[in-house]
């Protein structure tokens, strides 16, 4: 369906919009531009004084430079991903100027510059600026010339310039009647877009070659698709010393694609962005429900020619602009406008006043935020100010000088300052906004802003008139069901999921658990009729932005929702009716009739039912008339409308909610009718978390799940509940569960508030046919076609007549199941009795004849296809050859890796036997997350090694030490799991025995976290970042990193390649052999074949493919997986559940429970017995696979593997045996092969080091060799990053684990350090730098030491200036850290055994540390120690409120008073002097010098429960390990 | 599996038989008296609630019970939700869970490295409670539809299909050539295995569910198959796989020499009354069985207990393995030693021999001859140089069966009987007359009970289809 005719909104737009998106490439095959996302590096440099100057303009082009590395080039290096520069707008430069070209312009303040990409042909370009000219003149203002911008497009790279537009200035005076200057503005926002509109229609695609980078009074925009260097070469207008400004805003782009793209280059207008608003979907469908109001309020007669007022196909960052723009045009400051698209977290911040909470909440109702990761530099020209996103995932240093002088960026470094004129280092905290006005010529807080801002109206008492609570809701009788049998029946429920799913989240408030992936086929491929939930698959972050932990970083979760007529954006705050404050979606009975008799609110219930008698047909015309009704009922008040299920009987069949909510909601948005009324549904069909947040995400506000409340009512009273519990206990417990999955489903695509997550649609469907997409769920990217509306109306009524037909029967349960677990007649699973039994007698007799029996059972060669790739047949277009002349067995299985599966997830039998039978054949095995036994990195024998050749770095870094990563032959950076991607993991204490302990770093017992995102991943240049770290650290392996099929991945993977990785491996979503949740494992993620295809197809199309392999897992099974997956542009193949099967695995899916019947995957000693697997069983599969694969080559007539790689043109869609609906899959975009020629792929040529790096190393070597000591001293600045990793890896490859004796090494820095600086350092080498760090510093400290102290000359006006960034000490496991200053974010982040000494650290200080010591000698932010559940830290509480800003979640916070263990209290001060012999931190003195006095002042934090016995072994332990690791018995010094 | 280490921590327990001293000298079912409901709800606690449970799969169950469910179900206390679920697959459970060799059992994942779960004690334990506490009663059907449906053979096949069909409605009649209902159920399985008692109330059961019985009428001689095609909208054929296979050798025709099922029959036809006190019986008589199956196992039972003076079991196999060796592959059925009940209570087992002749006197049979052989490929290899004689008064021969009853195929123009013996039909089990269906042993060949329910499940959902086209 996805062929040249489909008609993809993007090329709609692309055509049909006035504003343009710019691209060369368009929707082809599985490649789809919507998906393209960018991250970067912003600085900016304000006068604060407001004094203009040419300096400015320079030093921001320095800035510029100096962020060169956060931004990224394509394929061809001489053209950037984009940079520009945002300046006042430079009057009298521009007065010259225009004197020449014969145009006077009238003073400052009395007109704008428009500085505008036009087409290079001149006959297009004139007649736009004759259009531009009429619409202003149309519009009441005075067009007054312009002029063509002078330009070197010498400079410009090749991609670059192919596109390269016509540069313009365009000149608008003030005009007639526009003495007001909003009015002015409004106008100049009408002739832009007016113009864009005309064009659009006179020029036809042409006009896509216009672009208005900006169009103000007070500002101007040099940007283009250029490098940070080019930007002041290509505009000469930027070298001349009569172009000044007080202040300039730049920008770095590293988009996910390498499209020459002028228009997105940065700054936008008002705004310049680094991260990205994941919640965009949902924004600018809000945004759509608004903007009638909001059009005619401001736009009065023009309001109709300009909707949508969010421009559709622009990048996220372009429409927050637009969003902006539109606030400031109500008459908002561009600060005020700020905090209300990109609000703090303020909903669970006990520290905030009641005025500015409700200031806040004022603005929640309002809008959601436009929510993601983001540090934002903003400019009217006036004021300039930075914003950073609720959870702070962005950096934002800054400096201000003693001559008034404030550079921000996102690093610390990037302009040179002379130390002795440094008055504050600071940083921006999550939430925080930071504004300097030029006008009061002075820097505003934060603070200041915030509480000026609450205090302009009475928002206390607003909120108290116009928002009301539903009391708490009592359990009634209501919520019984009569015949619940036949109603569960009828919604598809089985006993499996009442019992597995329901019954679990009733007892113990969590989502249900299971393990070993998803075996099931696609719902589109299943015979069964599966709910419509069931086609909709989650996404979920990777790469380009962070999934959120939502249990340890709960303080930037809310599920509070307000519902009724949202207010009107250009009205103030008076007018707005009432609302209903929800603190969670789910709606208990009582609830909803609470909130039905509100009078304020006026409601409307309408039913979703329709009658069985009228069929198919009569689903359709049921839905289009419940579409009518609702919108009628809006038009005429209704606040809110509650779509109902309720009363379905034998002749009343449930429409699927899903259908009714998106169809409502949508219809509703296009009418302009959504903002005044509110959606609920009230539902049997809702039971999972996947199911609520389908509902919530297509639109609903809130469900009211009456079957699923009557079902756990009745499991208590049959007794199924494993714990006895009241009913009312279970009932919330049910819904807490459901409440904690929805959270986590939203938080997995890094959204925080559900707010912004309802009504985003971030689903991809698959098996949906294009209509009902387009009609019902439109935007949804829906790839292979599939069911149609009357199959789904034939899947209700199935499921609706097994409900409720006449059997004879009585008490008929409901259905067994069979969707989790195999059931004879539930469904169909691939790893059937059948499957599993021949696959483990084949391996075990070595017998290729019983394995074709397996071979013909997993290649559906029989009955049903379960998988996409079942439906795909290799075809012939050559004779067939010999099967000898096919390129060996032996060749073919080196392609081949197992899957990564820690030693903990499985047992150590499993583990060692997978390591040994990959490397006898040459394959791969993977360490997983849970490091490696260093025993093993020796080989005994050349055939029993058991190295893993793949050393996984995950986000837990456990056991991720420099001398881990020197014996990788592969290091493997894990973004996202199949089985729960978007997710972090948990490895239960029970697992966690004295051997994984040791490996992790960790105490035995205590269960261990490993995060969600990677904490030094937030954003693609992060990755960069963190792949530059790896190759330091061992430049010889190659860098893979794990991705999950989803929509949008090939644009991920773009990225990915772009930041430098060697090979991308696209996981499927089906596999996983560990523990996930339920809901997890089966609705997010898509497929390998999708993904795979999808990221061969735009690596191509954007000339990358030659630089990456590609490798692909996810139950592959066969020869003919592993040629089909070739095909579609694997290179090499993973396998993990099918190596287990071999080993003896038979699907229990009781991996979590440690109970595994067969010794795989479970640490107790009795069960671990029982494993039985051999590694010739493995050798014995994958020759089987191997020789399978071969002899499919024979019959397409191909010698070589590498000859298949990419061929879709071999393939072609089967039609085999299989429901209805599957014979409308169409998987054409699958084998599109896009017109780009492409080589084979080039295996990086190794990684050369910067010079800096191979110096230091160099200079290193007699300590390296003969152990002479070696001191060395150096400048250094932000661009040298990663410093010291290139020599601890040379170190460890050396010396091993131990490293080098104390003081072989010693390393002194001055200046401003880059990224990662002292990453991995090895033992015996100290660093110490005088000045600063930026993020990551210590980053898997492996015996190092590193010692930050601020420099001595320096006149800092504040008490402990910032001197690191975020995320320091990420997974160190040995060493220590000192720092006379304060830290970011998440210091100390998943420390397992460094020490550190710090003097202040923001939020989430300490999380998920399961080792080391902590002291922290100053103020910490907020969540402290979450997640943490080994080692301990010491905070210095001089306020007394240490107990607010603590997560004590895991840990227990202790005093140090006088009576307290004496060893704590020497532990301390021992500690603190060895600060202060590194650092002389003049704070410290001070503390030692009152010792008694201070003493009292400390906290002990230190984690709960099990630890609390092992305390000070874990101290002492630390102690020694600080500088050692922990094997070593070391006393000494630290 | 309410508690998931529970086979970690309860170890297998199977309820013993009765003690060989007490039990062999009666009728009794060889079991306790009292069902152990307790010890079995403790038992289904072991259940490790599978991702794939082999026991429903085809490794296992034949009807595919839902055991991990009713397993779970049981063990938390719920027995009248388990016999819901156990009924769903299977309409008796209690011949299967009396009879039943258990393949599930075989299959059971815990039987790979530990020692399956006791499924078929559990499955008696449901039904048994079932019958106890009154649940099991009998479900009249709502709504009655006309068609007629004729089922010939009233064995587990017959009734399964029989009561199928008439719960969803039809007119059911049953035919048997016998004088009461339950086919081998009745006739073939001696009281110390199940009472006639367990069949008897599943038949009042049936009747009051509107089940007709017609019994004593032979159909291809009383009544002819197209006279049933004529009255009926549909006929199944359950009449099983009786016809014996024979021993062809010297001697064969010496009194004395008898088939297992003849001897089997008439002692139970004269343990309900039926007939006079047995014509042929083992009390005081030198008894060699031939064959190793279940069938002759019921033979060495029922001789026993007649009071034979000796009794010799010869098997034509070799000495199986003990458990553990073998090739046997697990799900795959094992080779071990299998040691039935009628074996504890005294015979001496011959493996690998093959009987060459019979002699004696006066037309009585007084020795068997016979010959140690090897099996290879499906051929006899005697081994030469190892000839051995026995002394025998009685020689019962239970070496299988052959096929439908001799003359039925043939008794109706246009019945297909394949070389095996059972009687052709397609996948739905339609026979080469449209409208008659076949099912059970009369399709599949003399198998186990289990099996012949799921056929005749399997057959009334074929003839509901076929009756509504």
């Amino acid at each position: 369906m996805l062929g040249s005719s489909n008609i993809w909104v993007l090329i709609q737009l692309v055509t049909l919009d006035d504003r343009v998106m710019i691209t060369t490439q368009q929707q082809q095959g599985l490649y789809n531009p919507r998906f393209e996302r960018d991250g970067c590096g912003i600085g900016a440099i304000v006068n604060v004084k407001g004094e203009r100057s040419h300096t400015v303009v320079r030093q921001a082009l320095t800035i510029l430079q100096n962020l060169r590395h956060r931004g990224a080039q394509g394929y061809d290096p001489q053209t950037g991903d984009g940079a520009g520069i945002i300046t006042q707008k430079p009057h009298a430069f521009l007065v010259d100027v225009a004197l020449r070209l014969g145009v006077s312009l009238p003073s400052a303040e009395d007109y704008a510059v428009g500085m505008v990409f036009l087409p290079t042909d001149a006959g297009q370009r004139n007649e736009i600026l004759t259009i531009f000219r009429n619409q202003s003149e149309r519009v009441g203002l005075e067009w007054l010339g312009h002029r063509s911008v002078p330009v070197d497009t010498d400079v410009l790279g090749e991609a670059a310039a192919i596109v390269q537009p016509a540069v313009y200035q365009v000149f608008i005076g003030r005009g007639r009647a526009q003495n007001d200057d909003l009015a002015f503005n409004r106008s100049l926002y009408l002739a832009r877009r007016l113009t864009e509109n005309f064009a659009n229609v006179q020029l036809g695609p042409a006009a896509s070659a216009m672009h208005v980078a900006s169009l103000s009074v007070h500002t101007i925009v040099y940007k283009g698709m250029l490098l940070p260097e080019q930007v002041s070469t290509y505009f000469l207008d930027l070298t001349d010393p009569r172009f000044t400004s007080a202040m300039a805003a730049v920008h770095s782009r590293f988009s996910t694609n390498t499209f020459p793209t002028w228009s997105l280059a940065h700054p936008f207008r008002w705004l310049c962005h680094n991260g990205e608003i994941n919640t965009i979907r949902g924004n600018i469908n809000w945004f759509r429900a608004r903007e009638v109001t909001l059009a005619n309020e401001l736009f009065g007669e023009f309001a109709a020619e300009l909707r949508p007022l969010i421009a559709p196909g622009q990048s996220d960052s372009a429409c927050l602009d637009d969003a902006v723009e539109l606030l400031m045009l109500t008459g908002r400051s561009i600060d005020e406008a700020l905090r209300i698209l990109v609000p703090e977290a303020w909903q669970k911040n006990t520290f905030l006043d009641k005025a500015r909470r409700s200031y806040c909440e004022y603005n929640a109702t309002l809008m959601e935020p436009w929510d993601g990761p983001a540090a934002l530099c903003f400019t009217d020209g006036r004021v300039l100010g930075v914003a950073l996103d609720r959870s702070g995932l962005r950096p934002c240093r800054y400096t201000i000088t003693h001559d008034d002088t404030i550079i921000l960026a996102s690093e610390a470094g990037v302009l040179p300052v002379p130390t002795e004129q440094i008055k504050i280092w600071g940083r921006l905290k999550p939430g925080e906004m930071l504004l300097v006005d030029t006008m009061q010529q002075r820097v505003i807080s934060d603070f200041e802003l915030k509480a000026k801002a609450a205090g302009q109206f009475d928002y206390s008492g607003w909120v108290d008139r116009h928002i009301t609570q539903l009391e708490s809701g009592a359990e009634s009788e209501s919520d019984v069901v009569a015949d619940l049998n036949r109603q569960q029946t009828a919604f598809g429920y089985s006993r499996e999921e009442l019992i597995t799913s329901l019954a679990a989240m009733a007892v113990s408030g969590e989502e249900a658990v299971s393990s070993m992936g998803d075996d099931t086929p696609l719902a589109v491929l299943s015979h069964k009729a599966r709910p419509l939930f069931d086609y909709f698959k989650q996404q979920f972050a990777q790469v380009t932005n962070p999934p959120i932990d939502p249990l340890r970083e709960d303080m930037v979760m809310s599920l509070t929702i307000y519902l009724g007529a949202k207010g009107n954006l250009a009205a103030p705050p008076s007018s707005s009716a009432l609302l209903v404050r929800l603190e969670s979606p789910i709606l208990t009975s009582v609830e909803l009739s609470q909130l039905k008799r509100l009078p304020a609110l006026k409601t409307r219930t309408l039913s979703t039912l329709f009658p069985v008698a009228t069929g198919v047909a009569g689903m359709q015309m049921a839905l289009s008339e419940l579409i009518d009704t609702a919108a009628k009922e809006a038009r005429s008040g209704a606040a809110l409308i509650v779509l109902s299920d309720l009363g379905v009987d034998a002749s009343h069949v449930a429409m699927p909610s899903l259908l009714v909510v998106s169809a409502v909601h949508n219809h509703l948005i296009n009418l302009g009718l959504r903002s005044r009324t509110d959606l609920v549904i009230e539902t049997g069909e809702a039971r999972s978390p996947h199911h609520f947040a389908c509902l919530l995400g297509y639109g609903a506000v809130a469900v009211a799940p009456y079957l699923a409340l009557a079902s756990v009512k009745n499991l208590v009273e049959r007794g199924e509940l494993s714990r006895r519990v009241s009913s009312q206990e279970a009932t919330n417990s049910y819904i807490k569960a459901i409440s904690k999955g929805v959270t986590k489903i939203l938080s997995k695509m890094g959204i925080t508030t559900l707010q912004s997550y309802c009504g985003a649609q971030i689903f991809e469907a698959i098996g949906l046919s294009d209509e009902l997409i387009e009609e019902y769920f439109p935007d949804t990217s829906a790839r292979i076609g599939g069911l149609t509306l009357s199959e789904l109306a034939t899947e209700t009524l199935t499921r609706h007549i097994a409900g409720f037909k006449k059997s004879t029967s009585v008490g008929d349960l409901p259905p067994p199941g069979g969707y989790v677990h195999y059931r004879n007649a539930g469904e169909s699973h691939s790893w059937s009795p059948e499957a599993i039994a021949t696959l483990q007698h084949a391996t075990i007799t070595n017998s290729f004849k019983a394995y074709s029996a397996f071979q013909a059972i997993a290649n559906a060669d029989v009955g049903s296809p379960l998988a996409l790739r079942h439906l795909l047949a290799p075809v012939s277009t050559k004779a067939p050859i010999e099967l000898a002349e096919v390129e060996s067995a032996a060749d073919l299985v080196k392609r081949f890796t197992t899957g990564a599966m820690s030693l903990g997830a499985i047992s150590q039998e499993s583990h060692e036997a997978l390591a040994v039978a990959m490397n006898r054949i040459g394959g791969k095995s993977n360490t997983g997350e849970g490091g490696e036994d260093p025993a093993r990195f020796a080989a005994v024998s050349k055939d029993n090694s058991q190295n893993s050749a793949i050393k996984q770095v995950a986000s837990g870094r456990f056991g991720v030490t420099i001398h881990y990563l020197i014996n990788a032959d592969e290091i493997q950076i894990k973004i996202a799991q199949g089985a729960k991607p978007g997710e972090g993991g948990q490895l239960p204490g029970h697992k966690v025995d004295a051997q994984i302990a040791k490996l992790r770093h960790s105490t035995p017992g205590v269960s261990l976290i490993s995060p969600p995102p990677h904490h030094d991943v937030y954003s693609i240049e992060d990755l960069a970042q963190l792949i530059f770290d790896l190759k330091n650290a061992n430049p010889r392996a190659r860098i893979s990193v794990k991705l999950v099929s989803e929509a949008g991945i090939g644009a991920v993977a773009v990225g990915v390649a772009k930041a430098g990785a060697n090979k991308i491996l696209i996981s499927g979503d089906n596999g996983g052999t560990g523990a996930s949740p339920l809901s997890s494992i089966k609705h997010a993620g898509a497929p390998w074949e999708l993904g795979l295809a999808e990221v061969h197809q735009t690596l191509i199309i954007n000339r990358l493919r030659d630089r990456v392999v590609l490798e692909t897992d996810g139950q592959l099974r066969t020869g003919r997986d592993v040629v089909i997956a070739a095909m579609l542009g694997a290179n090499e193949f993973g396998f993990s559940t099918a190596p287990l099967i071999v080993q003896g695995c038979i699907m229990m899916r009781k991996c979590h429970l440690n109970t595994c019947p067969v010794g795989i995957a479970t640490q107790d000693p009795e069960l671990r017995k029982r494993f039985r697997g051999k590694p010739e069983h493995v050798i014995n599969y994958f020759f089987f696979v191997a020789e399978e694969a071969r002899s499919i080559m024979a019959n397409l007539g191909i010698k070589s593997f590498s000859e298949l790689v990419g061929r879709t043109d071999l393939l072609h869609q089967r039609r085999i045996e299989g429901p209805a609906k599957s014979q409308h899959i169409d998987l054409s975009a699958l084998l599109h092969r896009p017109e780009v020629e492409h080589t084979a792929v080039v295996v990086a040529a190794g990684f050369r080091p910067d010079d800096y790096d191979e110096s230091l190393l160099s200079q290193c070597r007699p300590a390296l060799e003969d152990k002479t000591p070696v001191v060395l001293s150096r400048r250094i600045n932000n661009a040298q990053r990663s410093t010291g990793a290139l020599l601890s890896g040379e170190i460890a490859r050396r010396h091993g684990s131990d490293g080098l004796a104390d003081g072989s090494i010693t390393l002194r820095f001055e200046g401003t350090a880059g990224q990662s600086f002292g990453a991995f350092l090895a033992g015996g080498v100290s660093a110490y730098l005088v000045g600063a760090a930026n993020d990551y510093v210590g980053k898997g400290l492996s015996g190092g030491r590193l010692v930050v102290a601020p420099p001595p000359q320096a006149l800092f006006d504040q008490e402990a200036p910032v001197l690191i960034g975020n995320t320091t000490l990420y997974g160190a496991t040995s060493g220590s850290l000192f720092v006379a200053g304060t830290a970011g974010e998440r210091f100390a982040v998943r420390n397992s055994g460094a020490l550190a000494v710090v003097e202040g650290v923001g939020d989430h200080g300490c999380e998920y540390m399961t080792g080391g010591v902590v002291v922290v000698l100053g103020v910490v932010g907020r969540n402290f120690g979450a997640g943490m559940s080994g080692g301990l830290a010491f905070v210095l509480d001089a306020d007394g409120l240490f107990h607010l800003r603590c997560n004590t979640g895991m840990v227990d916070i202790q005093r140090m008073t006088s009576d307290a263990d004496q060893s704590d209290a020497v532990l301390l001060r021992q500690i603190i002097n060895r600060h202060i012999g590194h650092t002389h931190s003049a704070k410290a003195s001070a503390i030692m010098a009152n010792w008694d006095w201070h003493l009292p002042k400390f906290v002990k934090i230190s984690p709960k429960k099990e630890c609390i016995s092992d305390q000070k072994r874990t101290a002492t332990a630390t102690i020694s390990s600080a500088r050692r690791p922990a094997s070593h018995e070391v006393h000494g010094h630290v | 599996m309410s508690e998931p280490t529970g086979f970690l921590k309860i170890p297998r327990e199977k309820t013993p038989y009765r003690p060989v001293q007490e039990r062999a000298h009666d009728w009794q079912y060889i079991g306790p008296k009292k069902v152990p409901y307790e010890k079995s709800a403790r038992q289904a606690g072991r259940c490790m609630d599978c991702g794939v449970p082999f026991c429903q799969s085809d490794f296992g169950c034949p009807v595919h019970n839902a055991i991990p469910e009713w397993s779970d179900m049981v063990s938390r206390g719920h027995w009248h939700e388990a016999l819901h679920s156990l009924h769903a697959t299977n309409n008796f459970p209690e011949f299967t869970g009396f009879l039943c060799p258990a393949p599930c059992e075989n299959a059971c994942v815990l039987n790979r490295e530990q020692s399956p779960v006791t499924i078929r004690e559990i499955e008696l334990a449901i039904i048994e409670q079932g019958f106890v506490s009154g649940w099991v009663s009998p479900r009249v059907p709502t709504v009655l539809r006309q068609e007629r449906v004729a089922v010939v053979g009233s064995g587990p096949a017959g009734l399964a299909a029989a009561q199928q069909l008439r719960r969803r409605g039809f007119q059911v009649s049953v035919f048997d050539k016998a004088k009461h209902p339950g086919g081998l159920l009745r006739y073939g399985i001696p009281d110390f295995k199940m009472a006639k008692s367990v069949v008897e109330r599943r038949i009042e059961q049936m009747e009051a569910e509107g089940v007709e019985f017609v019994m004593g009428v032979k159909v291809g001689k009383d009544r002819s198959l197209e006279e049933l095609r004529r009255d009926y909208d549909a006929v199944l054929l359950a009449v099983g796989a009786e016809a014996p296979r024979d021993l062809v050798t010297p001697g064969r025709e010496l009194g004395g020499v008898h088939l297992a099922m003849d001897y089997l029959c008439q002692q139970n036809r004269a343990h309900s009354g039926e007939s006079s006190p047995p014509t042929i019986s083992a009390k005081g008589k030198r008894v060699v069985v031939i064959g190793g199956g279940d069938t002759g196992s019921d033979c060495i039972g029922t001789a026993r207990r007649q009071g034979a003076k000796s009794i010799h079991e010869l098997s034509l196999l070799a000495v199986p393995d003990v458990k553990g060796g073998g090739d046997a592959l697990w799900p795959l059925p094992s080779n071990d030693l299998k040691v039935s009940h009628a074996h504890e209570e005294g015979c001496e087992r011959i493996f690998g021999v093959i009987t060459t002749s019979f002699s004696g006197q006066n037309a009585k049979v007084q020795q068997l001859h016979a010959i140690q052989c090897e099996l290879r490929d499906g051929q006899v290899f005697h081994k030469p140089g190892t000839e051995f004689t026995l002394d025998v008064d009685l020689v019962l021969l239970a070496i299988g069966f052959v096929g439908v009853p001799e003359g039925f195929a043939s008794s109706t123009p246009g019945l297909v009987q394949r070389p095996n013996g059972t009687l052709a039909g397609d996948s739905n089990g339609m026979t080469t007359l449209p409208g008659v269906f076949v099912a059970g042993d009369a399709r599949r060949g003399a198998s186990l009970i289990v099996w012949a329910i799921a056929e005749g499940r399997q057959a009334a959902v074929a003839i509901e289809r076929y009756l509504q086209k």
